[in-house]
């Protein structure tokens, strides 16, 4: 197992790296699919629910905002609102 | 998961809790993951898993990979390079080649630019090991209360090696940096998926780029650097965060004028005059906030965990670490009462002022019933650990004592 590893190419690596992460399974809701269609080109989608529940609606649409205008994610203004609505309903503060 | 690896990180924490596993089990078993402050969400998405070439660490998240070192780990004072912690800003990860790797040394601020290779590197300069502490800015975020944003890390952001390399100040004497330097801008391999996202480089000013003990390092512990932990080569700059201790390094520019990439101006950011910091880094401060710079003083109970069952009359080993920024631990104090009253450890062996510090102390719980045993380390410039949180948005520099909740039975 440890010479396996030791020659595994980092490609197959970056691929079990992604494999493992689709056992993330965000909360069934409206907007989830849009959440999923855009969040997950840069990053897994813990990152959402590693950030929960404490954010309240201020706080999740400057997350949003940082990643459109920080970040440049190619996200439409109709998206985003959808998103933000997702994650206050499903990952916001308690 | 390689079972054989998680059998070792967990017989690591079985031993650490010796035979009151039973009753504390529920909560020590949580504890692996992350003390109880982190967010729900945090604790519930944790697991213990590998990436290529480590034991199975917390994962946090999977891209960019972000694992976390288990605090049984740190019962050596040395981190195990397959246990040492993986963060990363950004998902676009190449594997870089030690045979094609060039380091490009230059910029305005720069007479004489220079492309090294990692034979030229080992070959041209003086090779030093250094002993440092490699820290998150945001180890123990998840820890704040409010929480906020960002990645949601519990005690293990960190571990502390035995960097070897060249002095970067040996480099830069070869570039031959003008007087009119002011920071070095520093960039690796890796990068973002789009475009549009800035990447992840940082500067740091001349003064402490010219440190003695910063180094270009390519083996930590005697072996070479993990892919994860930065290879072929990395910037160690100790005493500081590791955000400067720039991974895959692949240019070191020099510029006049204040570095302005994301990364500087938005990210990784304190508010002023907060916390009884020394290093100052001027060129990048406003009004308002500054640029992280030096670790505040910290400690880490480590061979007892929340929620263990002790047994009454029997000498309990409470033992530990101890860092800051480089000045050097003078004492940790043990509280086995809530912090009514304090007695001295035992420092341990000194690896330098930039290493962890062992400390230990033995108590010999008298009474059944609740115990909470704090850690409280102070360093030689007098600087102790805070008891109330420094508040700041990004979640920096936590350093609150500890407190390890006891049954003893």
């Amino acid at each position: 197992m440890k010479i396996w590893i030791a020659v595994m190419p980092l490609a197959l690596a970056a691929t079990l790296v992604i494999a493992a992460e689709q056992q993330i399974e965000l909360k069934p809701g409206p907007g989830r699919d849009k959440v999923e269609a855009n969040c997950v080109a840069c990053h897994s989608l813990d990152y959402i629910v590693g950030n929960s529940p404490f954010m309240n609606r201020q706080v999740w649409d400057a997350e949003v905002t940082k990643m459109i205008k920080a970040f440049g994610a190619p996200i439409s203004d109709a998206d985003a609102k959808v998103i933000v609505d997702y994650l206050v309903a499903n990952y916001g503060a308690t | 998961m390689n079972r054989r690896d998680f059998l070792k990180t967990t017989g690591g924490l079985v031993l650490a809790t010796g035979g009151a596993w039973a009753a504390g089990h529920a909560r020590a078993a949580d504890s692996l993951l992350g003390p109880p402050e982190l967010p729900q969400g945090m604790l519930a998405s944790s697991l213990l898993d590998a990436l290529p070439g480590k034991v199975p660490l917390i994962k946090k998240s999977w891209r960019p990979p972000n694992f976390e070192t288990p605090v049984s780990y740190f019962n050596e004072i040395f981190t195990p390079n397959d246990a040492f912690f993986v963060r990363y800003h950004l998902s676009n990860i190449p594997e870089v080649a030690a045979a094609t790797w060039r380091l490009k040394v230059g910029g305005e601020a720069a007479g004489t630019p220079l492309e090294l290779s990692l034979d030229q590197l080992k070959r041209d300069y003086e090779q030093v090991e250094v002993p440092a502490v490699c820290q998150c800015s945001g180890n123990r975020r998840g820890m704040f209360q409010p929480h906020v944003p960002g990645v949601e890390w519990g005690l293990g952001a960190m571990g502390n090696a035995r960097w070897k390399g060249v002095r970067l100040k040996d480099v830069l004497a070869k570039a031959g940096l003008k007087k009119e330097a002011l920071e070095l801008v520093l960039d690796g391999a890796d990068g973002p998926v789009f475009p549009g996202t800035p990447d992840f480089v940082k500067s740091i000013p001349v003064w402490k780029a010219l440190d003695e003990n910063n180094l270009i390092a390519y083996e930590m512990n005697g072996a070479p650097l993990p892919h994860w932990n930065g290879f072929p080569a990395r910037l160690v700059i100790p005493g500081w965060t590791a955000t400067y201790w720039t991974k895959h390094i692949t240019s070191i520019t020099a510029i006049a004028k204040p570095f302005d990439g994301f990364w500087m101006k938005s990210a990784y950011r304190i508010p002023r005059g907060r916390f009884p910091l020394i290093d100052r880094f001027v060129s990048q401060e406003t009004d308002v906030n500054t640029p992280i710079t030096e670790m505040v003083v910290n400690s880490l109970i480590t061979s007892i965990m929340d929620g263990q069952q002790v047994p009454a009359g029997r000498p309990l080993d409470v033992k530990g670490i101890a860092w800051d920024g480089g000045y050097g631990i003078a004492r940790v104090e043990v509280s086995a009462d809530g912090g009514q009253t304090w007695r001295t450890a035992t420092l341990g062996t000194d690896y330098g002022r930039f290493s962890f510090r062992p400390w230990s102390y033995v108590l010999t719980p008298a009474d059944k019933g609740a115990l909470t045993v704090m850690a409280l380390a102070t360093n030689r410039n007098g600087a102790t650990q805070t008891f109330e949180l420094i508040q700041n948005p990004a979640g920096y520099h936590h350093n609150v004592v500890q407190r390890v909740a006891l049954a003893v039975t």
